[in-house]
């Protein structure tokens, strides 16, 4: 009966507790609203990063992590190449010549990161095949192809079938230039990725360069699911320990900081809502019993042990929090469920998203283990706020509550 | 045979600036079956005096035995579960849960005593009915009259079969036709049940009907008349 007694003490002043219930409700709804908002964003973006850029595992040689030295390849690299096409958690891989050089027109020249794919192997692993915005992903056959980025063709003033020199150095060091034709011009999110890096085929690098079959700079490894990193990582690093073995995260401390960062932000987000609401029950509860202090002496004398009023005030406040709660989660799957589905076009209000490298259509993102640790955690908010109200109903004196005139 | 045995009682009110002696070495006793009324004027000390009586305030000095308990000893959770099983309560506001119906303000005390729900209900139906509500068992205190609440806490009061019912200023909310009702379902009690009252009042219509009336002033007895 005291649940019973509870709960229709929560409509007993039917305003108060309606407007505790919205503002828990719009506290709940905007907060879980903003999470899954920030988290797609935050996915989205990390996503077109792996997938655009990054990959999910590289391999290199130890010594050319250091000062990413032409030299430092990885030689018999045939082992390596057998495992990857036998694992089925990978996706794709490439093997890559990295050059950093020079590239030249007739009019400019600029620094640049020259990377030698075999593009029917590149395209399982990234995704710059679908960035091509003028010609196509080395297609165009006639002489050696080259792909740039937009940045770069209008740094350099080069167009497609235009011709671009590199120089090129050789395994025996001697540097020479060679011509290249741009066979596509490619653009992705993030403009600084653009202006630094040109694709090349390994093909006619090896051929300038002398570089052998078995050689190269970098594997880089897209997976079939991003959760397998650690585990493919550390198979990897315990076959062949002579190659270094680096995970997205411990590759790019930029990207990984931006996710660590995002989920700090998140939490530290939460907890200020979750103090609004605390504070907001607990006051609630307080001008509750403030109201009912005969009512509550009343029933300590007539026989009310202080457990069962400690137990009646909590469960009231509890039920006050979850009805609020309840609601703002279901209206926030509701919408955070169609947002997911249909992506939040932003670019209305903002057009800069596109330039710092963020898609303007946000789709909505929450995991389930965040569903559930918000619940739990608005309800140890309710019982945390209801026990400063329970306390003072304790404290209560029956006969000095009965003399209180109402 | 003696429900209560006080002994020199005393109370000092010391919380406030001024010292305040509510009650001055009170030596009383009730008996079974008694119909008790305590008189006096404002401030002479009734309220004080019937809280120690229900174990609701500590006497500064003296002892309450209640059927042989010393109340005076007893503290916290025994103290409240004292009150439940011996003590019926009823309060000049009438004072019942409102969000609850007349049938459930008086079996949630029958429940708090671990009363299984079956012999609740019956029980329940046969006070009410006795005070005169057997068809207002499910309203609620705001649809009933001041007198018909305070018929619904006096049965509640009963429900837990306690020793002795006691009752500060019951009618003094109640017009007099209310009070006179009050007052004969209390007397019917008392003759047919075997209910002990004791009861405070400024009422002169209330003390006439009381068997014996106890006076007093300044906290201390001035006559103990027992008609
Ligand atoms: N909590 C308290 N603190 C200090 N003094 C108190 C307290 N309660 C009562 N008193 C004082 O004790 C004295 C007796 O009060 P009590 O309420 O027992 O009188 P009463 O006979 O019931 O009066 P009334 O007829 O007005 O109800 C009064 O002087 C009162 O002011
Ligand atoms: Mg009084």
């Amino acid at each position: 009966m005291i649940i019973q007694i509870s709960w229709k003490n929560v409509w007993r002043n039917r305003t108060r507790s309606l407007i505790i219930m919205i503002a828990i409700l719009l506290g709940i709804f905007g907060g879980m609203f903003l999470l899954a908002f920030m988290q797609g964003m935050t996915e989205q973006r990390l996503s077109s990063a792996l997938k655009t850029e990054v990959s999910h595992i590289q391999i290199h040689s130890e010594k050319y992590l250091e000062n990413n030295d032409f030299n430092q390849y990885m030689t018999d690299i045939s082992a390596i190449d057998e495992y990857l096409s036998t694992d089925k958690r990978v996706q794709g891989y490439s093997t890559r010549i990295i050059i950093y050089s020079l590239a030249k027109t007739s009019e400019m020249g600029a620094g640049v990161r020259i990377t030698g794919v075999d593009p029917e192997n590149e395209i399982n692993v990234t995704d710059l095949n679908t960035k091509i915005i003028d010609g196509s992903y080395f297609e165009n056959t006639r002489g050696m192809p080259i792909v740039i980025g937009e940045k770069l063709a209008k740094k350099l003033k080069a167009k497609v079938r235009k011709k671009i020199v590199l120089q090129v150095q050789d395994t025996s060091g001697k540097t020479f230039p060679s011509a290249f034709r741009v066979a596509g011009i490619y653009k992705t999110t993030n403009t600084a990725f653009d202006e630094m890096n040109v694709f090349v085929r390994n093909k006619d690098l090896r051929e300038l360069t002398g570089f052998n079959e078995n050689n190269a700079h970098e594997i880089a490894i897209y997976l079939n699911n991003r959760e397998n990193v650690t585990a493919v990582e550390n198979d990897l690093e315990s076959i062949f320990p002579a190659f270094t073995v680096e995970s997205w995260s411990e590759g790019n401390a930029i990207l990984a900081y931006m996710s660590e960062a995002m989920d700090q932000y998140l939490i530290i987000f939460i907890l200020i809502i979750l103090f609004a609401l605390f504070f907001g029950i607990a006051n609630t509860m307080l001008m509750a019993i403030l109201e009912r202090r005969k009512e509550l002496g009343m029933l300590m004398a007539i026989g009310m042990k202080r457990f069962k009023v400690f137990r009646m005030i909590m469960y009231e406040t509890i039920f006050l929090s979850l009805v609020g709660a309840m609601l703002g989660i279901i209206i926030a799957f509701l919408t955070i469920t169609y947002f997911a589905k249909n992506g939040l076009n932003l670019s209305i209000w903002s057009e800069g998203l596109e330039a710092i490298g963020y898609d303007p259509i946000v789709y909505f993102q929450l995991d389930t283990s965040y569903l559930l640790q918000i619940v739990v955690m608005v309800i140890i908010t309710g019982i945390l706020a209801s026990i400063l109200p329970a306390i003072k109903a304790l404290k209560l004196n029956p006969a000095d509550a009965l003399r209180i005139d109402n | 045979m003696k429900v209560i045995d006080i002994k020199k009682l005393d109370k000092v009110y010391n919380d406030s600036e001024v010292k305040v002696h509510a009650i001055q070495g009170i030596d009383l006793s009730f008996e079974e079956g008694e119909f008790t009324a305590i008189v006096g004027p404002s401030g002479s000390g009734k309220t004080t005096l019937l809280n120690m009586l229900g174990g609701l305030d500590r006497p500064t000095e003296g002892e309450i035995f209640i059927a042989e308990t010393p109340v005076h000893e007893l503290k916290g959770a025994d103290l409240v579960d004292f009150r439940l099983r011996n003590i019926g309560f009823v309060f000049q506001a009438y004072n019942l849960v409102p969000v609850l119906t007349a049938r459930e303000n008086v079996e949630f005390i029958m429940q708090m005593q671990g009363i299984p729900a079956h012999k609740r209900f019956e029980r329940t139906k046969e006070l009410l009915t006795q005070v005169g509500l057997g068809d207002r068992i499910d309203s609620r205190p705001s649809k009933l009259s001041g007198g018909q609440q305070q018929r619904v806490a006096v049965a509640r009061a009963l429900a837990s079969k306690p020793k002795f019912v006691l009752a500060d200023e019951p009618t003094a909310n109640l017009d007099s036709k209310s009070t006179e009702n009050l007052l004969d379902i209390m007397e019917k009690l008392n003759k047919e049940e075997k209910i002990t009252f004791i009861f405070s009042t400024h009422d002169q219509r209330v003390v006439k009907k009381a068997r014996r009336v106890i006076t007093i002033e300044d906290g201390k007895v001035l006559s103990d008349v027992k008609k």
